[in-house]
């Protein structure tokens, strides 16, 4: 047990905090293109975006300790994103150099590492939610090409990708190994976006359709079959991405500072003994997170891939946003009626919540997968 | 950075496992704690002599010179077994001297302690919600160079069995002092109380007019509130490291229940009613495993996090063992309610962890203020 860091990670805290002090952006300008442009370039000449993947594939080749470094202080100093493509840096990259041949490799991660493309994801289907391997969508193979047809739904990002991360089927009568994921140009003919606005009115996900898409079979990753497997270990890193204790530790921050502003019958509501043990409850628990990530962390380092055990922190996320958003809107008293920051995050997490598995579907796992529950 | 128990470590787990499963397991534990003592004497001599009483305590002195990591690793054990017996004091108390005491208090005190001859206690609480850091209540006048000290504590573990007693008070310029001194001194009585965990024995401790000599004190001042403070945080992670072992076991039986038990014609544990429980204490007992791990780390390492440390862990795991232990029993159903079955034993030491060392009202009081609030 040992949670010094060496004097090399040490030297590397103050090279990633003087490259906030030289490059940080203001948090009103986080959505500017051209102030991204340049910090984007800033990251990319560092090489940290991909920055613990291998040098081969074109990554910085960082440890992952350095990598948690990064992560850290970037959120400390509320810096705009590593990168601009969180589902392709997340997931996609790590499934292509996972599963990928060296051609594939060649041809998306460089666009990846240099912010020039944006993936989507398409898992879900109108009758395919929590149940994922009961998915239709069909894949026919004729020749050198698949013809794709079926419908995908809650696809974040759809009407911005290039290119869909997706799961079709190859194989009725197989669940599990009737599955094969494929890489789709957006731009494909038979390909139909339409935008689903979400609660708060926002177009972030789509339905979009297929309609006999010609998909060459070199786009497909992993072998016919596999596709179930490559997904287990991409929905694992975008579990941890989702569950990043980095987020929740800000949003404890703005907690503390509105419980601070707050009052409650004249009084300051920090003089209420039930509002401070609550803050610290959530302090334990996020403060719990970050050390399960940490220890999750160590298993990586021992080789091991990220699997179940990131459920743990996906299902601690859940009741963290619903209970922190409740004590926020509380605290605000009449005025959580009106629009305003917390008012529309106590609506949009429900997003980070659901996706990625919902939290029913992270107990399962953990029920079935870890604790050797019979299945339901 | 590494999260990880080193092979000498996991060795000394599997040890400690296996012992206590061959020579304590839980119709001894229940024979044990049917004695008035409620510990077993020859036990005691045995984990002595494989070096548990002196884990943390120097070879010098006798001790096996290991760390707090290799403590918790221990007490994990002895938390899943419920074995009986006056280990947490006896450590705490050790673990104090060898950091804070002079050189002629360690020579006076450790090897008794190392070799288990010694047994500790700690009277060092008010009460459960509010360890009274710089208003210790009993009070001391001077005589001569020495204290007389006068004043009650309640409820102190492991007092019954205690042969030498770690106390604070204050004098009549409200300084606050520490002294580690013989159970057997004249003004010193102690009263044994009934316990609702049968595995652990407490005492009502009285003061009236002992006399402190002043090799008897090992702080005074600020000293003795950073010791006083450091002494309790000590207690609080090794109590947690019992709660992780204790909640483990209980959580073990209740899935192995749902696997075992036949309801509408299938085992429980297929429904999400009953799934979704255990797995969520499952989260709670990894959570728990991970801020006591780090907290045992701060003690030796960072001591200056060892407070918010400590607190986190022993708040988060008071409230999870607490519903675990509840939750454990309903799951059961009603063969959880009878004094056969061993879920019991369980759900009563979750009473006894709640107060230990600070409960969760002290420990998140004091999260929200190490926290900025």
């Amino acid at each position: 047990m040992d949670f010094h860091y060496t004097a090399e990670e040490e030297a590397f805290r103050e090279e990633v905090r003087a490259f906030i002090a030289e490059h940080n952006i203001p948090e009103d300008e986080h959505e500017d293109p051209d102030a991204l442009e340049g910090w984007h370039q800033a990251l990319i000449a560092k090489k940290w975006i991909g920055f613990s993947w291998p040098k081969e594939a074109g990554g910085g080749g960082g440890s992952l300790i350095e990598q948690f470094i990064l992560k850290e202080e970037m959120s400390e100093a509320r810096a705009p994103a590593l990168g601009s493509d969180f589902m392709g840096l997340t997931w996609v990259g790590p499934a292509l150099i996972n599963h990928g041949t060296e051609e594939q490799k060649q041809r998306w991660l460089p666009d990846l590492l240099n912010c020039r493309s944006i993936w989507c994801t398409g898992y879900s289907e109108p009758d395919s939610g929590s149940d994922l391997a009961s998915l239709k969508t069909r894949a026919v193979r004729e020749g050198d090409e698949y013809i794709v047809t079926g419908q995908k739904i809650w696809t974040t990002l759809a009407h911005k990708a290039q290119w869909i991360f997706m799961l079709v089927r190859t194989e009725s009568a197989d669940r599990y190994g009737g599955i094969t994921c494929v890489l789709i140009d957006m731009k494909s003919p038979g390909i139909e976006v339409n935008p689903i606005p979400n609660l708060v009115g926002d177009h972030s996900f789509n339905q979009v359709f297929f309609n006999e898409v010609r998909v060459p079979v070199a786009n497909r990753l992993g072998d016919e079959g596999q596709g179930w497997r490559v997904v287990m270990g991409a929905l694992a890193n975008e579990r941890t991405g989702i569950s990043e204790s980095t987020t929740m530790v800000q949003q404890l921050d703005r907690l503390k500072d509105l419980a601070r502003r707050a009052t409650r019958g004249g009084r300051p509501a920090l003089e209420d003994p039930e509002v401070r043990r609550q803050i610290a409850r959530f302090d334990c628990r996020i403060s719990a997170m970050r050390l399960n990530g940490m220890r999750h962390l160590t298993h990586q380092l021992k080789g091991e891939l990220p699997g179940t055990e990131t459920s743990v922190n996906k299902w601690l996320r859940g009741p963290l946003e619903i209970e922190m958003h409740d004590l926020a809107l509380g605290l605000l008293g009449p005025e959580a009626v009106e629009p305003g920051d917390w008012q529309r995050t106590s609506l949009v997490f429900h997003g980070t919540v659901i996706g990625g598995g919902s939290p029913n579907i992270q107990r399962n796992i953990i029920g079935e997968r870890i604790l050797g529950l019979p299945k339901d | 950075m590494n999260f990880g128990l080193t092979e000498e470590q996991e060795l000394l787990h599997s040890e400690a496992r296996k012992f206590l499963e061959e020579q304590s397991p839980l119709d001894e534990v229940r024979r044990t704690t049917s004695n008035p003592e409620g510990y077993c004497p020859k036990q005691w001599k045995t984990i002595a002599e494989l070096g548990w009483t002196g884990l943390v305590i120097g070879e010098k002195y006798g001790g096996a010179g290991l760390g707090w990591i290799d403590l918790i690793v221990v007490l994990e054990e002895t938390g899943r077994a419920l074995f009986p017996s006056p280990l947490i004091s006896t450590l705490i108390a050790g673990s104090t001297i060898a950091d804070f005491a002079s050189d002629a208090q360690k020579e006076r005190w450790l090897p008794g302690l190392a070799s288990g001859d010694e047994i500790g206690a700690l009277a060092l609480l008010d009460d459960a919600s509010a360890p009274a850091l710089g208003a210790a209540k009993p009070r001391a006048t001077r005589d001569g160079d020495a204290f007389r000290v006068s004043g009650t504590r309640l409820h102190v573990i492991d007092a019954p069995n205690a042969t030498s007693i770690l106390i604070a008070f204050t004098d009549d310029t409200d300084a606050l002092h520490l002294a580690y001194v013989p159970a057997a001194t004249a003004g010193i009585t102690v009263e044994p109380r009934e316990t609702v965990d049968r595995t652990r024995r407490i005492g009502h401790v009285t003061l009236a007019n002992l006399r402190v000599a002043p090799e008897d004190v090992l702080a005074s001042g600020d000293d003795a509130q950073r010791v006083l403070e450091s002494t309790l945080d000590r207690g609080a992670v090794a109590t947690t490291a019992e709660i992780l072992g204790a909640g483990t076991a209980i959580h073990a039986m209740t899935v192995q229940y749902a696997k075992d038990r036949v309801q509408f014609g299938s085992a429980i544990g297929r429904y999400q009613g009953v799934k979704h429980p255990l797995a969520e204490m499952y989260v709670d007992l990894e959570s728990i495993r991970s801020l006591l791990y780090y907290a045992a780390w701060a003690i030796e390492e960072k001591p200056e996090d060892a407070p918010l440390a400590a607190s986190r862990a022993k708040a988060f795991a008071t409230e999870a063992f607490t519903d675990i232990g509840v939750g454990a029993i309903q799951l059961h159903g009603a063969v959880g309610y009878t004094e056969e079955y061993d879920v019991q034993l369980y759900l009563k030491r979750s009473k006894w962890a709640r107060p230990a060392f600070g409960d969760e009202i002290h420990h998140l009081e004091r999260v929200a203020r190490l926290g900025g609030l």
